[in-house]
């Protein structure tokens, strides 16, 4: 009896109402761990019908969820990556639509003396005085974004290096690696200021270097292809496109702010 | 040590305001542990009945492989159930990928072990003269099996908890085949992972506290109930 009563209170539970339209994204840990989506989707939800669900991962899986077919579109910023991933037939079409920019954070005594420097400077100095950096090592835009860099100094890609450790995981944990060690890590400038205002009046960690070209961190939508994945709402993808380059949804972005600084800038052309 | 402060005023916080979005991870976590426990515990109790009750040829080697499973890592069943849901996967046509269902398909293979090794230990624990005792007093066989496990309600119903607990507060399998989307497959333990990758420790203290606070009203409704089984 007592069996059958929590048998019906699980099928009662688990027939929860089924929405008109929804669109499935896999977009980075930097959209939804700033907040950025919670304001703007609730937007594009009343302005088109469309319910959206995201599931934020590195963008190396969330490209990879694109090519299962298990999401129907991406929002995403690795260009390379992305680029091959539309020439592959997965992906519709590219849409810039906003960037933000990567910042190279260090302890404030900074071992390696790279305030102020280029990023490929910088990069140099901290292999060169072996001074302690820290890695996302997940794949993630931010990681590629790093390996480009160390290509762009000209530096084979550290690996196995004592003073190279590949976290493994999220930004913000990554960061608060570096903080306790006392390394150098790229960020992007949104998990940085985030991180700035949890750490108080003496942040452990300060930005060095910033505003170089290779820096900028350009984000894009792009439709699965349904050509690759029948069941793929390209629609529904593509409204979702046309909206965050609308007016409206490009003043959104440009008005999100967290601690009070502007995060995103709206570039879609 | 302010963490810690901080994260109980915010559980406080988080239940007197009645939170929408800790309310949407509870009740996300709650549906998704019902589900996997109804399936473990539907193929568990008999298999583990079985496994107890009986003597066959291969029992201890299935039993070997039944505890084995109890050490199966959450993460690699996450991945396997990922394998099987993903659109490219055999079951991919289903669309269980990123649903509280999918999420409890990994999560009752996480159950099932659990509920079927701690029923054959409960069962088999029976004495065997009592076993003999009820036969000669003239009950059928039948009778036998229903008096065993009516012995053993109390047993079963310490596994059903214990998997509970496993099931509830797990998040490798919850992160990987929920997709930690909110509104629909967070639950309180991706909403922690979530909020500690925010670098929100207070917050995700705030959930753990509430999460350990439902595990303990489960526990003590089954005391009551056991208690209420035991007086009769």
């Amino acid at each position: 009896m007592r069996i059958l009563s929590i048998l019906a209170l699980a099928l009662f539970l688990a027939t929860a109402p089924a929405a008109a339209q929804t669109l499935m994204m896999a977009t980075t840990t930097s959209t939804e761990d700033t907040g950025l989506l919670d304001q703007l989707m609730p937007m594009f939800t009343q302005d088109t019908g469309i319910d959206i669900k995201w599931t934020s991962t590195g963008t190396g899986k969330a490209l990879k969820m694109g090519e299962n077919c298990d999401v129907d579109v991406l929002m995403v910023h690795a260009p390379a990556a992305e680029k091959k991933f539309v020439e592959d037939g997965f992906g519709t079409a590219r849409n810039e639509f906003m960037y933000n920019d990567f910042v190279v954070v260090g302890p404030t005594a900074d071992p390696a003396g790279i305030k102020g420097d280029s990023s490929a400077k910088a990069l140099a100095a901290i292999a060169s005085t072996k001074a302690l950096f820290i890695s996302r090592g997940d794949d993630s835009g931010t990681h590629k974004a790093e390996q480009t860099l160390w290509k762009k100094a000209e530096l084979p890609l550290p690996d196995k290096e004592t003073w190279y450790v590949q976290a493994g995981q999220g930004m913000m944990q990554t960061l608060m690696m570096a903080a306790e060690r006392g390394g150098y890590a790229l960020t992007d400038r949104g998990t940085y200021i985030s991180y700035e205002a949890k750490a108080g009046a003496a942040p452990a960690l300060v930005i060095l270097v910033e505003g170089d070209d290779a820096l900028k961190n350009q984000y894009s939508v792009i439709p699965v292809n349904p050509a690759k994945c029948p069941n793929a709402q390209l629609g529904a993808a593509e409204k979702l496109a046309t909206w965050v380059a609308s007016e409206k949804g490009q003043k959104a972005i440009a008005g999100f702010k967290l601690e009070g600084k502007q995060l995103f800038y709206p570039n879609a052309k | 040590m302010d963490f810690l402060l901080d994260g109980l005023r915010q559980a406080l916080l988080l239940i007197a305001t009645f939170d929408p979005a800790t309310f949407s991870t509870i009740g996300v976590t709650l549906r998704a542990s019902a589900l996997a426990l109804c399936a473990a515990m539907l193929i568990g109790v008999p298999t583990g009945f079985v496994l107890g009750y009986f003597d066959f040829p291969g029992r201890r080697f299935l039993r070997l492989i039944t505890e084995t499973l109890l050490a199966f890592p959450t993460v690699v069943i996450g991945l396997l159930v990922y394998a099987f849901l993903t659109r490219h996967g055999p079951l991919g046509d289903l669309g269980l990928l990123f649903t509280i269902p999918g999420m409890a398909i990994g999560l009752a293979i996480l159950g099932l072990p659990i509920v079927t090794a701690m029923t054959a230990v409960a069962v088999e624990g029976i004495d065997e003269d009592v076993r003999q005792t009820i036969l000669t007093l003239g009950a059928s066989r039948l009778q036998a099996v229903w008096c065993c496990l009516t012995e053993t309600r109390h047993a079963i119903a310490l596994a059903v908890v214990t998997a509970f607990g496993r099931i509830a507060t797990e998040v490798g399998i919850a992160m990987m085949i929920g997709g930690n989307i909110k509104w629909h497959t967070r639950t309180m333990t991706t909403a922690i992972a979530l909020e500690t990758g925010r670098g929100e420790f207070a917050q995700g203290i705030a959930l753990g506290i509430i999460l350990l606070l439902i595990a303990f009203g489960v526990n003590f409704c089954v005391a009551v109930l056991r208690r209420m089984g035991g007086s009769q």
